[in-house]
């Protein structure tokens, strides 16, 4: 049975993350990613994490995947990609990677069960919510602290990467006004239309 | 009718038989599993042409690393494997989180998300 569910679960998985990168649709793409990682969660419950498999859905699933969906409805208004060749380079880099990762897994059907990787010894091993609590507060305790200090960092850096800059509010923008103008001066977008939406950012061109 | 039926039936026992050959998935086959996403996610990485579905194939990518991660560990019968997924996990939605905001800012400056389209840095 649990061999079954394996590979029901392995196909569904492959099946999924196929469909991300297939679908020519965003939106499509984005929900293909959350079944993915609904059945990536549902492999940790096979190999008995079961923590990590309800951390998987809740971070991955329910923040991550939604994340990505809210931005593709933010921003992505053409929503599909271009019917264009691909370049030679991507092409050759393709073939080499998919050589090198068929090598790769031939040696390991090859050379088949990993030494010193027999079945699993303990059942329960990841199943045990206090083991988790103790490990991060003993042993684990800096990568916790370090993580936690991560964290904060990313909310500051995310609070200053999607700030407003507003005309003439930042410094650089005031430097910008106040000196001469380069050769190449201060042009919009070429791309952007004539009204500029996006509160008042400039692109300043490379002088030729 | 039932010589029709007979080799069907007979080919579906075949490969219900086949299919349970292996008779336990061990680590190989967990690993085998990881490497074929991390694959896909990689081959959406050089073939896609949207920055969004781009960075969604990375996050494949650092999903099926960690299974590999959790099956060496369940099949070492060890919890260090896990804790450091439970970092991985924490790390990656912080990592979401900025790089999301950073195509946002590009969206916001170049209003494109097409690779094709972001070449600023070409000369």
């Amino acid at each position: 049975m649990a061999e079954f569910l394996f590979y029901l679960l392995a196909f569904l998985t492959v099946l999924a993350a196929a469909g991300v990168v297939v679908n020519r649709n965003s939106v499509n793409a984005g929900l293909s990613l959350l079944l993915c990682f609904v059945g990536i969660a549902a492999l940790f419950v096979q190999l008995g994490a079961y923590f990590l498999a309800v951390l998987q859905v809740l971070v991955y699933a329910g923040a991550v995947a939604v994340l990505f969906l809210f931005i593709i409805m933010l921003i992505d208004v053409k929503g599909s990609d271009p019917r264009k060749p691909y370049k030679k380079v991507a092409a050759a880099s393709g073939t080499l990677a998919a050589a090198l990762l068929l090598t790769g897994v031939l040696s390991l059907v090859k050379h088949g069960q990993l030494a010193g990787a027999g079945p699993a010894m303990t059942v329960d091993v990841g199943g045990d919510l206090k083991d988790y609590g103790y490990l991060l507060f003993t042993k684990y305790l800096l990568p916790v602290q370090v993580t936690g200090f991560l964290l904060l960092i990313a909310m500051l850096g995310v609070a200053v990467l999607s700030r407003k800059h507003l005309e003439g509010s930042g410094t650089e923008s005031q430097k910008a006004g106040n000196g001469k103008q380069e050769p190449g001066g201060i042009i919009q977008n070429p791309g952007a239309g004539s009204q500029n939406p996006g509160g008042g950012l400039r692109r300043r061109e490379p002088s030729p | 009718m039932n010589f029709i039926l007979a080799p069907k039936l007979c080919m579906l026992r075949t490969v219900l038989a086949v299919g349970q050959l292996p008779s336990e998935v061990g680590l190989n086959h967990y690993l085998l599993l990881s490497a074929l996403l991390f694959a896909i996610g990689f081959f959406g990485v050089l073939l896609r042409r949207n920055t969004l579905v781009v960075y969604m194939c990375l996050e494949l990518m650092l999903s099926a690393s960690t299974l590999a991660a959790v099956a060496f560990s369940h099949f070492n019968g060890s919890m260090d494997g896990d804790i450091f997924v439970f970092f991985i996990i924490t790390v990656a939605a912080a990592e979401v989180a900025v790089g999301l905001a950073i195509i946002v800012a590009l969206f916001r400056l170049r209003r494109t998300v097409q690779l094709e389209e972001l070449s600023a840095l070409r000369h």
